[in-house]
């Protein structure tokens, strides 16, 4: 009886080990680089964000005065930030209606409001990073980490374009040893004759910002979209760090209450 | 003070109530760890009413409006991100503490003669939970929560000759709908918090009418009374030495439970699904729909089970039994003792089966079927399937039933300890 059960036990044990290893799929994501303290970080993502995605995105749970958050006034966000709109206390919606853009795009393009808290941010941090050409797509575009993805890559002009690179290998581990070994994004896929194909991505041409510099434009809009799904982040943690002491105190003066009560039984 | 009391009392037990229930309700005095659950439990069922009375002053149960409420409670309502994580965290809070509760109850028989009642209403209690977690798990009306109750109500479309029928009444609609969010809400802030708090007090009088168990599973009831203090002689009065026991776990449970709050609310999606803060969409369907943790155990269950004869019904009914069985532990249980302190090794080792079992079988509803496909070679050899992991939810079902079904048996023939007349402390 315990015998099979000790059997039993090391059987799911293993399988457990492995389902460790299992869980990752699609291509490494890369590290976002952000900081959720680094306010003028998320004052540039914010900058960015009503440039270049507030035209086919909308953010409508965002208030644009709540922007105050980073330290600017009515005035600053009135006078560089609000194009969609002219009251300060509304949302960030866009004019384009959202049957207008399933039509366009082949789907509505989705609201960003909360897409950090869907996504994660080096999930959007990589995916920004991952668009290539593709003459066989609709757009011209394609993306690693969002295979045929609907948009097409608004930033190009910034970042200039990537091609991709697919390289065979005979067994999973060369395979997976490459993909690593490109430091970059990079996905192993199982292809036909149970081979194993590498992804990467190469420049192909240069845009107007160098590839650190559109790196760190990216960072900051995914700095900002980061914030925006949750203004409230770093108020949290600070009231956390108040309330844990609070409790730790309260915790040793109660916990001395009950050893005195407690002390007269035997 | 003394005498507006004394008024009280002439026209209302105030007193009697408070001793019976509590101020002189003698308890045995050796409870340990496992014994904070129960007034944890107690306590985080006040914290979801008063937290969830806020939250309905700013939540609109309307498909066209629920997702945004809810953001609007964690942008602009003053506190309203802490009130909801709270009440968010609190749902996951809950589960955790019962669970705990109900093993204790499992290492110690709490559920033996003479508190199968007991037992019972608790199990009840535990049903009401679990609905009223499913009800409020739609009201956000992000994907996971639409396409979990979808998952959900479509159970009940198995049940044979009636079941679409009676899926379409529990929906009010063909799919889950703005119907479906207005009765869902009703049950959710109505209907279950009563059943709840009713059931809550009747565990408790039942409670105070039986006794607590203890850790050494001894009767103190059986015990002479001490005939200075009048008190069984391991007994002592809950207040205020378990008044103030007890708080010092509510204080220690706040501090785990902040950290959640305030640095952590996700919990990596295990409290709260990255899925579901997309608004739900009827036409799109999740790649993974998984449920939240505390219902996985039993979801595993329900994939685990393949369908026979055309129907998906038989999952569904060893997923209900999977739950259904904890209600006749009391008699299943044959152990001339009570507590796992003295009990022999057969009851040990089931036990921790089950507990295995219980926690490998959440793991597994967490994660796609497919999730140990890529395994070849080896031990995985002899499962030579695609479904590996459905395989091992399988076992899993079996030895987790095994373990109420087998233990008339190996209860009776355990090789138990001799219980001591005194609690040990």
């Amino acid at each position: 009886m315990v015998n099979t059960m000790r059997r039993f036990a090391g059987v799911i044990l293993l399988a457990l080990a492995g389902a460790a290893l299992a869980a990752e799929e699609g291509p490494r994501l890369l590290q976002a680089p952000t900081n959720r303290l680094d306010v003028e970080s998320v004052q540039r993502g914010a900058r960015d964000f009503v440039n270049y995605c507030l035209n086919c995105h909308s953010a409508q749970y965002m208030r644009y005065n709540r922007l105050a958050d980073l330290g600017l006034t009515d005035k600053q966000i009135q006078d560089n930030l609000m194009f969609a709109s002219d009251k300060i206390g509304s949302t960030m919606t866009v004019a384009m209606s959202r049957a207008d853009a399933a039509a366009w795009f082949g789907t509505a393009p989705p609201d960003l409001t909360v897409e950090s808290r869907v996504r994660g941010k080096d999930w959007l941090y990589s995916y920004f990073l991952a668009f290539y050409r593709d003459g066989k797509t609709a757009t011209g575009w394609n993306n690693l980490v969002f295979p045929s993805v609907a948009m097409p890559h608004v930033l190009w002009g910034l970042s200039g374009t990537q091609k991709l690179v697919e390289t065979e290998y005979d067994d999973v581990e060369k395979a997976e040893a490459a993909a690593l070994a490109a430091k970059g994004l990079s996905s192993v896929e199982p292809s036909p004759g149970g081979k194993f194909l590498v992804k990467t991505l190469a420049e192909d041409t240069p845009g107007t910002l160098s590839r650190v510099q559109y790196e760190s434009f990216v960072a900051d809009l995914v700095n900002y979209l980061d914030y925006m799904s949750e203004p409230v982040k770093n108020e949290r943690i600070n009231i956390g760090i108040v309330v844990l002491l609070f409790l730790g105190v309260l915790f040793t003066l109660i916990y001395a209450l009950k050893r005195s009560y407690w002390a007269d039984l035997h | 003070m003394q005498r507006l009391l004394s008024w009280i009392d002439a026209r209302f037990p105030l007193t009697k109530l408070w001793e019976e229930q509590w101020g002189k309700y003698p308890a045995p005095k050796n409870f340990n760890f496992w014994y904070y659950f129960g007034s944890l439990a107690a306590f985080v069922l006040v914290m979801q009413i008063v937290t969830g009375i806020f939250l309905a002053m700013t939540y609109k149960p309307d498909a066209t409006k629920a997702f945004e409420s809810i953001e609007y409670m964690m942008r602009d309502v003053p506190a309203g991100w802490l009130i909801r994580y709270m009440h968010s965290t609190g749902a996951s809070a809950f589960f955790v503490v019962v669970y705990l509760h109900m093993f204790r109850g499992l290492l110690y028989g709490s559920y033996r003669k003479p508190r199968e009642l007991l037992w019972i209403i608790g199990c009840f209690l535990y049903l009401a939970l679990m609905a009223e977690a499913f009800f409020g798990y739609l009201l956000p009306w992000g994907q996971m929560s639409y396409w979990g109750a979808q998952v959900i109500v479509n159970l009940f479309s198995t049940v044979p000759y009636i079941g679409d029928s009676l899926a379409v009444w529990i929906r009010g609609d063909f799919t889950i709908s703005d119907v479906t969010l207005n009765r869902f809400f009703a049950f959710h802030v109505a209907a279950l918090p009563l059943v709840l708090i009713i059931l809550a007090a009747v565990h408790l009088m039942a409670l105070h009418e039986v006794g607590s168990n203890n850790p050494d599973g001894i009767e103190i009831k059986q015990q002479p009374k001490d005939p200075k203090t009048g008190l069984y002689l391991d007994g002592i009065y809950s207040h205020p030495y378990y008044t103030i026991k007890d708080l010092v776990g509510v204080v220690f449970f706040l501090f785990i439970f902040s950290i959640v709050v305030f640095f952590l609310p996700d919990v990596g999606g295990y409290f709260l699904e990255a899925n579901n803060f997309v608004p739900a969409d009827p036409l799109k369907t999740p790649v993974h729909i998984a449920p939240v943790w505390y219902f996985t155990p039993y979801y595993a269950m329900l994939r685990a089970i393949p369908s026979f004869f055309n129907s998906q019904f038989w999952g569904v009914l060893v997923m209900g039994a999977g739950v259904l069985v904890l209600f006749f532990l009391p008699w299943l249980d044959r152990g001339a003792v009570k507590s796992i302190r003295y009990r022999g090794n057969d009851y040990k080792a089931w036990l921790a089966v089950f507990v295995f079992c219980f926690l490998v079988l959440g793991y597994l509803g967490t994660v796609p079927v497919t999730v140990w496909g890529q395994f070849t070679g080896g031990w995985a050899e002899a499962l030579d399937t695609k479904d590996k992991a459905t395989w091992v939810a399988r076992l899993l079902t079996l030895f987790y039933f095994l373990f109420f079904f087998l233990m008339p048996w190996y209860t009776a023939r355990d090789k138990t300890k001799p219980v001591p007349e005194r609690v040990r402390w």
